[in-house]
Formats: C-alpha cells, structure tokens, sequence
C-alpha cells in the first residue's frame, strides 16, 4: 500500500498522464483500432497482390468475396471470350487446383500465336499446349490460373477496392497530419505572441482572428481548390490555414496565465529576452494543452480533406482518397452498395477513433477540464 | 443594447469588404474564364463579350465598379446563366435553401434538447447509455456518407421516399435532406443540453428546489430552462455548418438552393455567381450571430453588454 502510493508520488507528470490514459478503456481501444488503421494502410499496399491502380476489366463490379478470382464462372466466361477470339469452340474445360486444362476445336488449324489471349486476360497466365490432335484443329491448352484477392470487391473500373481503401487512408491519415501541422505552426506561433505581447498587439491580433472567423472557410477553401487547381500540397496548406484559428484562440488564453506566473518574471528578471522565453519557457508549458487539441483536430481535418474530395476538389485519379470512394460509392448504390459501404464504414472507423483518443488525451493531460 | 447592435454592424461592414475583397481578387488571379468553352469562341464574339462584360478594363477598375454595384445592392449578372441576374437565381434559390436550413435547425432544437434532457434526468441509465452513443456517432459521420446510406435504405430497399430530386418542394422530396442536414445538429445539441442539464441539475438551485420538496418534474423543468442558454450560443456555429452542409445535400439530393450553385458556379467560372453566393453565406452568419448574441443578453441577464 505504502509502496504504492509512493509510486504514484514520484511519477513524473508525464508518466501519471499516461496512467491516467491507460484507465480509459474506450480511448485505449481507439488507439489500437487507430494503430490497426494506420498499419493495415501504411504495410497494406506494398503486401496486397494488386496495385491500387491496377485496372481488371474481367473483374469491373466484382461483388465482395473471402476466394480470390477468378471464379468458375468467371474463368468460364473469360475462356468463351478466349475461344470466339481464336475462332473456336470450347469442347472441354476442366480445373484442377490453380490450373485450367482446355480442349478448343475449330473447323481450319488454330493459329497457336492466338494463345497470347490467354494472357491478356486477367484470369489467366501463359498458355501451354500439352496436345495437337487432327492437324491443329483440336488442341489441349493447360493454362495456370492467375489469382487475385479482391475481399471488398472491384469498383467500376475493375480495381481493387481493398487496396485503393488503403491508398485512401494513407492519404487521410498523411492530410490529417500535414493538415494539423500547418495549423499547429500558424497558430502556436500567432497565439503564443499574441498572448505574450499583450495589450494593443494582442487585441489587434484578435480582432484579424474575430474577422477570420467571420469569413465562411469552407467556402473559401472550396473556391481555392476549384481555381488553383487540386494540387496534394495544397489540400493540406489550405486545410491548415483554415483551422489555426482555434489553436491561436486556446495558445493565447494559455500563455495570458502563463506569462503572469514567477517564472517567467524570474526569467525577465534575468534579463532573458522575449523571444528566448516564448521558446523556453511559455512554450513546453503549453505542450499539453496542445497536443490535447490536436488530438480533437486531427478528424476534423481529415473530414475536412474528405468532405472536398467528396466534392470531386480534392485529390486526383488514380490517386484516391476516402472521400473520392464515398462519392464514387454514393453513385453506385443501386449496383454496388459495397463500394460505399467499406469506404464509408473506414472513415467513420478513423474519425470514431480519433475522436475517441482525442476526449482521452484531453482528459488525460488536462484533467481540470473534465 | 443599441451600442452593442450598432457596433456590430459597423465591425460586419469592413468584415464583408474583406471578404469581397479577397474572394474577388483570388478568382481573378486563377488561371481561365467564364468564356473559356472546350472549342475556342471566335476572336471577334470574344472581344465583344470581354467588351459587353467590361474584361477589357485593368483589373482595379473591375474591382472597383463591382463594389460600387454591390454598394446598390446589384450582385451583376450571371456569367453562365446567360438571360438571368445573380439576384434572380438567388431569388428562387434562397427561400428553398432557408426553407431547408430553417427546418433542420429547429429539428435540431427540439429533438436534440429534448434527447439530451431525456438522457440527462436518467444519467447513467441504459437509455442515457444510448442517446450519448448515438449522438457521438451522429457527430461522427460525415453527413456525405449518411445521404447515400439513407438514400439506400429509404429510397431504394424499403422505396417509401424519393432518392432525390425536388418536385417543386413536395413533402416527400424534402424529408431525407432535412434528416441529413439536421442528424448532426441534433447529435450536437443532444450532447450539449445533456451536459448542460447535468450540469444544471447539480447545481444549487436545483439542490433548493428539491429541499422544497417539489416534484422531480418540476426541479427537471428548471434545469432544462437553464440548459437551454448555453444552446443559444451553440445556434451560430450549428447553422454556420448546416449553410455548410446544404453543399453536399442539395448536390445529392439535386436540389436547386444557393449550396448547389455554389459549386457549380465555381467549377464554371462564374466570378458574379460565386461572389454572390460567397456574400450571401458571410452576410447570413454575421446576422446571425449579431441575432444570437442579442437574444443571449435577454436570456441570461449574468451576461453583461460589452
């Protein structure tokens, strides 16, 4: 007992936060869900056997399935095309494991160059002719079957969703980082001098925030995208310089209590200079609060990113993001109502754990705000 | 009260010079034009639309005489709608974006506040359980992935309302996107009140009332009254962002309100469209707060006027 309570006694702060973060069953669930997110986005891609822009055309509209492609049907349907390109008939077809044995017939020889088709479609690999039967115009094609996973089915185009979903959260979780990092520049630094100016500085410098936030961002943002062209660069410029209004706010309040602590008159005192202090002495003080509020930021802009991706203004094909699924989704409900779901049911997963983590951090390093 | 009202309109007139200002100049700026058609005008149309539409002055002038229409009132032509005047489209558009907005704003009001209360006077309940994890889901999803959902389930499965459309405002057409533009704004203030209520309920007028011995009912009645200031405040943001959400809903639902021109406006290059309906937004939010921090000083009498 008496151990105990000295454990707790000499934790550093930042040990006791993590103690604190550590009791919050939903935010401790969020971050493996998030950590899951970010593996399965970051490691997917290069471990998934298409590539996201890999185009199927055997495939376009695939439904969802655990059996990778082709199936039965499929590799039937692609081997017909094969046989009316090669002006025969299919007398027999047979599968046995990952091969396809073929018996085409035809009228004259077949041109055995035409085997190439086999390899052209997406079901199958080079062809081999294991039998040659009246002169050419029967022959027995073993052709190996190519697999491809496809758990979350094909879009439109005949890609894999699943590894477009992964390129999209890469992307989301790369805005949602970019994003908060020009917002956590911009607005740190215009808040915490600001703050530490004080008196006409200070309220000069707030009435341009009060007027900002008068402004209607979005639309701003909007009409940026739509007419400087939809740059990857600028998507998060954009988004960052919408969203550092909040952060100035919350780091001026902060460094107003802060610059009237001893320390810092202590520091003055010493003859530090003002810039030194901001940086020593203001600034790790206000770590906390901070990270707090990038936590509870960061869905905000990956919504953002989504919501103008969604409005087809940000990023391009082939390139995509989960925005660009939702919207593609959203106008193949009636067809395809996969290729809204998984996308859509990602997001949420993301901005469902983000905010999560976000009330637990905050919680966390800030307890007084409960 | 008319310092306050008479400052905040003086502090909204270079607040929407700012905004007409940049959103002018940055238009301009960005490489093509309203005329810019996939097969090239003939040179000599082109010289007497830039004529007719005065491009051929030097930018600052251009500047300056659309302040000065703006000044009257006169928000220009439309570039794309040829035949029809930014304040004509407008003209039809807005009473169906308001329409839209002013609907879901009160359904966010009412269902909201009376959820969050509900949750709050059985705190920790399996109900209150619900509501809070409805709400924070509601807060959640993007309201561009709720519109296709219930589009699929209402429209398409179950077939009772229309996917889209707006039938000249018929009923049916306009419940889905009054759902998806409130969801989240009922999820908002469903938290908001809850917390507020809590709040209220703990606090010790509502300790005294109950020493009174009045019924639950009414001490519950009270804390909803006090809950309810807070919410005032919410108002601004929460219809900020149902202006913001008429985007999305009125492109999917094919609705023909400002939200939708503004996009498309944009995408075609429409400077007098798009600056309209920029100001229209900026305007309506700074009326906006202006109605919600006057109504503030009347509710809550703690608040002071400056």
């Amino acid at each position: 007992m008496i151990e105990a309570r000295r454990t707790v006694a000499l934790a550093s702060p930042w040990r006791r936060v993590g103690a604190r973060f550590s009791r919050n069953l939903p935010a401790m669930v969020s971050a493996a869900a998030l950590l899951a997110v970010a593996l399965f986005c970051i490691l997917g891609p290069s471990l998934s056997s298409t590539s996201y822009d890999a185009i199927f055309p055997d495939y376009v509209g695939a439904s969802p399935s655990l059996w990778p492609h082709p199936s039965e049907a499929e590799a039937r349907t692609a081997l017909e095309g094969i046989a009316r390109r090669l002006r025969a008939r299919l007398v027999q077809v047979a599968f046995d494991g990952a091969e396809a044995r073929v018996t085409l017939q035809a009228s004259r020889p077949i041109d055995e160059r035409g085997l190439a088709y086999f390899e052209r479609s997406d079901a199958f690999g080079p062809a081999q002719v294991e039998e040659r039967r009246d002169d050419g115009r029967t022959l027995v094609v073993a052709a190996p079957l190519r697999l491809t996973w496809m758990p979350a089915g094909a879009d439109a185009n005949g890609r894999d969703l699943f590894t477009r979903m992964m390129i999209a959260g890469r992307i989301s979780l790369a805005v949602g980082v970019l994003g908060c990092t020009v917002a956590l520049f911009i607005g740190v630094g215009y808040g915490a001098v600001s703050g530490y100016a004080g008196g006409r500085i200070d309220m000069a410098m707030m009435r341009i925030v009060d007027v900002l936030y008068a402004l209607p961002f979005i639309f701003f943002v909007i009409l940026l995208m739509v007419f400087f062209g939809r740059h990857f660069v600028l998507i998060f410029v954009a988004i960052g310089a919408v969203e550092w209004l909040d952060m100035a706010r919350i780091v001026r309040g902060q460094t107003l209590s802060l610059k009237r602590q001893e320390f810092v008159a202590a520091a003055e005192a010493l003859g530090v200079s003002p810039m030194a202090i901001l940086v020593r002495h203001i600034a790790p003080n206000l770590l906390g609060t901070i990270a707090a509020f990038l936590a509870l930021l960061t869905p905000r802009v990956i919504l953002l990113e989504s919501f103008l991706s969604f409005l087809g203004l940000g990023v391009q094909e082939p390139l995509t993001s989960l925005g660009v699924l939702v919207a593609d989704g959203a106008r193949h409900i009636e067809d395809a109502p996969w290729l809204l779901f998984f996308p859509a049911a990602l997001l949420t997963l993301i901005l469902y754990a983000l905010n999560f983590l976000g009330d637990g951090l905050r919680d966390a390093l800030d307890p007084r705000e409960r | 009260m008319a310092r306050l009202i008479v400052r905040r309109i003086a502090w909204a007139i270079p607040t929407l010079w700012l905004i007409v200002t940049i959103s002018f100049f940055l238009m301009r700026a960005a490489p093509g034009g309203p005329f810019d058609l996939e097969r090239p005008l003939d040179p000599i149309v082109m010289d007497n639309l830039r004529r007719i539409y005065q491009f051929d002055e030097p930018l600052w002038r251009q500047y300056l005489s659309y302040v000065a229409a703006l000044a009257h009132g006169d928000f220009g032509p439309s570039y794309y709608w040829r035949d029809f005047s930014v304040a004509e489209l407008f003209a039809k558009a807005l009473p169906i974006s308001a329409g839209l907005g002013v609907t879901a704003l009160a359904l966010a009001v009412v269902v909201g506040s009376a959820a969050g209360a509900f949750a709050a006077s059985r705190a920790r309940s399996a109900l209150d359980v619900v509501v809070t994890a409805t709400a924070s889901l509601g807060v959640t999803l993007p309201n561009f992935v709720v519109a296709p959902l219930l589009q699929l389930a209402f429209g398409l499965w179950l077939k009772v309302l229309p996917v889209g459309g707006y039938a000249e405002g018929a009923p049916g057409n306009l419940v889905l996107p009054i759902v998806v533009l409130a969801a989240p704004q009922v999820a908002a203030v469903a938290r908001l009140t809850r917390a507020a209520m809590i709040e209220a309920l703990a606090a010790p007028a509502s300790r005294t009332l109950r020493a009174y011995g009045l019924p639950h009912r009414v001490v519950l009645a009270h804390a909803f009254r006090a809950a309810l200031i807070p919410l005032v405040s919410y108002l601004g943001p929460a219809a900020a962002a149902v202006m913001t959400g008429s985007v999305v809903v009125e492109t999917m639902f094919g609705i023909p309100g400002v939200g939708r021109y503004f996009v498309e406006a944009a995408l075609n290059r429409d400077y007098t469209l798009s600056m309209g309906a920029v100001i229209l937004v900026a305007t309506a939010i700074i009326v906006i707060n202006l109605i919600v921090d006057v109504a503030y000083v009347f509710i809550d009498p703690r608040v002071r006027l400056d």
